[in-house]
């Protein structure tokens, strides 16, 4: 890879960084769109929790963390790690399916 | 809670619906993960998995939208546009899967149809759009952002009615398909304003630092040569 296109790529990382880690703080906590209507109309009582809302990261905090700002903004890190591995992951799983002959 | 919960969780609609759904889900990503190996190289891959990882982010900034409701990114049309469908299906496809595993944001058995919804829908109405938007647009990078704009603002709406489907055949609300599906489109009109202003920052940003590396560009250069 170029020098030029790490780079890049080194600042598509941080710009998603900063924006999980940091500006997520001062995300708007009014309900979703979807949870808005299901509440308005009457079914977001059929919600069930999920099978994982026990999960240390669960809505988007780490559990014991008690500073809002740095539970949300770690949580977001760990994501977008996660995120990126698991991606990275896949698309090399895609690229198997590479066939010789088209390349 | 600072984060609102962003997609469907379990219990809105039955089982059978969602087994149905997560089966349809499971066809497209098996197709995507064939289909993206055409358009992965040494340098593409690095980008796509990094729209994965920024779209994760944004969708963690919700935006206000109206009395008591907010909105965020979805990401399909800036995927699309950057990386194209088959790696955006997949991109939105590992979002929501680390959502839905580590978050609990969306539900597990609810995991089929927010993928159908999101990386399905959302991201081939995107393609579409696009594809449609760059034949009557200049031919400039400004035509392909524009394109990316509008076809991000389609598919939120559209992938509400994603979710009206859904629920009109199986969900276990007793409130009627019209009601919600009103209620979700007319929502989602408006939160896909935001969706296009975010689209285009980014897609502006992108197209005009590395055009070269944009899966939406390139046949555009091909058209002109």
């Amino acid at each position: 890879m170029s020098k030029v296109s790490k780079r890049f790529y080194l600042y598509f990382f941080l710009a998603s960084a900063l924006v999980a880690g940091a500006l997520s703080f001062y995300a708007s906590s009014q309900p979703d769109g979807l949870e808005k209507v299901a509440e308005d109309t009457g079914f977001l009582d059929t919600a069930k929790d999920s099978a994982v809302s026990g999960s240390p990261l669960a809505d988007y905090g780490v559990a014991g963390l008690d500073n809002e700002r740095l539970s949300v903004g770690l949580s977001g890190i760990i994501g977008i790690l996660v995120t990126a591995l698991v991606a990275f992951g896949v698309f090399a799983i895609s690229k198997r399916f590479k066939t010789g002959a088209k390349n | 809670m600072l984060i609102p919960r962003l997609h469907i969780p379990d219990g809105f609609v039955n089982l059978p619906v969602s087994a149905l759904f997560g089966l349809l889900s499971i066809a497209f990503v098996g197709l995507a993960l064939k289909g993206a190996a055409k358009t992965l190289d040494d340098r593409t891959t690095p980008l796509a998995g990094l729209t994965a990882v920024f779209i994760f982010a944004a969708q963690m900034i919700n935006f206000p939208v109206a009395a008591g409701t907010s909105g965020h990114l979805v990401g399909a049309a800036l995927a699309t546009v950057l990386v194209g469908p088959y790696s955006a299906t997949l991109a939105l496809t590992v979002v929501l899967g680390v959502q839905a595993l580590l978050f609990a944001d969306g539900g597990l058995s609810a995991l089929g149809l927010n993928v159908f919804n999101l990386s399905v829908i959302a991201v081939w109405v995107s393609h579409f759009a696009i594809v449609g938007l760059r034949k009557v647009l200049p031919k400039t990078k400004s035509g392909v952002t524009i394109a990316a704009t509008v076809a991000a603002y389609i598919s939120v709406p559209l992938a509400a009615l994603g979710f009206t489907i859904q629920y009109a055949f199986g969900g276990t609300g007793t409130i009627p398909v019209g009601t919600v599906g009103s209620a979700m489109i007319g929502t989602h009109l408006l939160i896909g304003i935001g969706e296009a202003l975010i689209t285009f920052m980014t897609v502006s940003t992108v197209i005009a630092t590395r055009s070269d590396l944009v899966y939406g560009w390139k046949p555009t250069l091909e058209v002109r040569s």
